[in-house]
């Protein structure tokens, strides 16, 4: 047949469809302003008010604040995309039928998974290059141990991108928006994500099991001491292998 | 044989929901290079039928076959060769029109000019609008270009013109018949009659998630042989009114009783029918308000069928 609807089906190579989702995805993301808060702004404010506070306050840090802070700020800006902004964005997208129309589309699972994360890494590399600038602005004088940064940004984004798509999964769209919100606000207060885990004290045995405090301390320890925290990444990646099983079995394109 | 199956080829297909039997135990099938109408009330099973065709849900007993491929099995060989617009939504709320149509271009791997689709749907003016700021009907039109963008073989198309205005009815009908005629089947669900009647090749009716009647429009309302009368009266009919009307009619004569005002008297259309109808309305001392005479339409068939009104 010919004409110009006449039929031509076929699916773009795989890598040209992660691709274009991640694109696609990236853009939405940056174009949102709440996101844009949560993912920039925010953690700009606590690196700032953390350096400043740290000034009126002694907080007892054997290194200046400066060093202290940009770690865990790296961290926070971490969680906050690959948790909140993502867990948001999924809730959003199984309400507004994106994923079920997705689902009828060539894109595989395994492509709009990928997609995802390539998002997620564009937006990352994005608030890391701001906040680092901010930091060096300040004063930062890190000594990195790249290696160990690296993985526990990318064991660090699992862990709660796993986590953040599984609750996505299992709440309605508004509850997702609020649990992300809630859980955020916890783990930034009291999740020794910006603040080393030592400086819980007893409770600090506790938060250093959590994703947050893991990260948090992995990127401390990578930053501060050029040191690649083993522990910290296990714990990073027990959280991820849970929150993706959790997800794979609860996950609903509605 | 994947060429020569059906578009379509559904056997015995049940589907429940807890205590609620969506389909029940439906068989039919739908050719290639036709446009199909599966008609029906809200609820009668329509979408979960196309959802089960879509791969989206596994058939609870039955088979269903698309292309000649199971839907759930085959799905990654399946999915690239259907468009499936959603009954509503399907895109981001901020994803402006257009690059919500560009992105699933890309997704395939020769697409249809974006522009000149986008165009032919009247989509152009509402391009860089975001997805929830448009109209429900250009939301409807967007989900249409974003089911066929990918030159598929076969689309399904779930409500298509449901809350469109009458301009981007008929231009969204155009398409589908476009499409048919360069070689796209297509199904839709609808419940509107006219919808099916004016652009449907065949029809399968469906109520409760039974198939009641299939066939052409034509062959559905005889063609015009048939006549319907559709009486109104003043006070409800007397006890035993639609059997001793059926009486007086004869045996070539149906009576559906569609409330107590109202009946629908289908047969042959000739005048005799109508007379014999006034003639009992003096007999049984009713007093008709109207009696109107018309060929047979789909709402009559639907009507007949089931003994309800199906735009209610």
């Amino acid at each position: 047949m010919t004409g110009t609807y006449a039929p031509n089906p076929g699916a773009a190579p795989f890598a040209r469809q992660v691709v274009a989702q991640a694109r696609m995805e990236s853009r939405l993301m940056l174009r949102n302003g709440e996101q844009l808060l949560l993912a920039v702004v925010i953690p700009v404010i606590v690196l700032i008010g953390g350096v400043a506070g740290s000034k009126a306050l002694d907080l007892g840090f054997s290194h200046p604040a400066i060093d202290v802070f940009t770690p865990g700020v790296l961290a926070l800006a971490v969680m906050s995309t690959a948790f909140t902004s993502l867990a948001i964005a999924t809730g959003f997208e199984r309400r507004y039928g994106v994923i079920k129309f997705l689902g009828s589309s060539p894109l595989p699972r395994s492509g709009l998974l990928a997609g995802k994360v390539g998002a997620l890494l564009v937006v990352e590399l994005l608030q890391v290059v701001v906040l680092t600038l901010v930091a060096l602005a300040m004063g930062w004088d890190p000594d990195p141990g790249l290696m160990g940064a690296a993985l526990a940004l990318v064991l660090g984004t699992a862990a709660f991108a796993s986590l953040g798509l599984f609750i996505a999964g299992v709440l309605r769209a508004e509850a997702t928006l609020a649990a992300a919100n809630l859980v955020y606000l916890l783990l930034m207060a009291g999740g020794a994500v910006v603040l080393p885990s030592s400086a819980y004290g007893a409770a600090g045995d506790v938060v250093r099991w959590l994703p947050s405090g893991a990260l948090g301390d992995a990127m401390r320890a990578a930053l501060i001491d050029g040191r690649t925290s083993g522990t910290d990444l296990l714990v990073l990646l027990g959280w991820a292998v849970g929150g993706t099983v959790l997800t794979a079995r609860t996950f609903t394109w509605e | 044989m994947p060429e020569a199956a059906p578009a379509v080829q559904i056997d015995g297909l049940v589907m429940r929901y807890g205590s609620k039997t969506a389909v029940d135990d439906l068989t039919l099938t739908i050719p290639r290079h036709t446009i199909t109408a599966v008609l029906g009330p809200n609820g009668a099973g329509k979408t979960t039928t196309l959802e089960t065709c879509e791969g989206y849900r596994r058939p609870q007993q039955g088979t269903v076959r698309v292309l000649g491929l199971d839907p759930v099995r085959n799905r990654r060989d399946l999915l690239p060769r259907i468009g499936v617009m959603l009954q509503a939504g399907g895109a981001w709320s901020g994803v402006r029109a257009m690059e919500m149509l560009h992105h699933v271009a890309r997704l395939h791997a020769h697409p249809l000019d974006v522009d000149a689709l986008a165009e032919r749907l009247g989509l152009g003016d509402c391009g860089g609008t975001p997805y929830r700021r448009l109209s429900g009907g250009q939301q409807q039109r967007l989900g249409l270009a974003m089911a066929v963008v990918g030159r598929p073989e076969l689309v399904f198309v779930d409500e298509p013109t449901a809350g469109m205005d009458p301009q981007a009815r008929r231009s969204t009908w155009d398409l589908l018949e476009e499409l048919r005629d360069d070689g796209v089947t297509v199904v839709l669900t609808t419940h509107y009659m006219d919808e099916a009647e004016r652009l449907a090749d065949g029809i399968h009716i469906i109520d409760h998630g039974r198939l009641i009647a299939s066939g052409t429009p034509l062959e559905l309302t005889r063609g015009g042989t048939v006549a319907t009368i559709r009486l109104v009266v003043t006070r409800p009919f007397p006890t035993g009114a639609p059997e001793s009307l059926r009486q007086a009619l004869g045996a070539e004569t149906e009576v559906t009783v569609l409330d107590e005002l109202s009946l629908l008297v289908t047969g042959p259309a000739d005048a005799s029918t109508l007379a014999k109808v006034s003639r009992w309305c003096e007999e049984a001392g009713v007093l008709p308000e109207s009696l109107t005479l018309g060929q047979r339409n789909l709402e009559d068939v639907f009507l007949q069928l089931t003994g309800r009104e199906l735009e209610k």
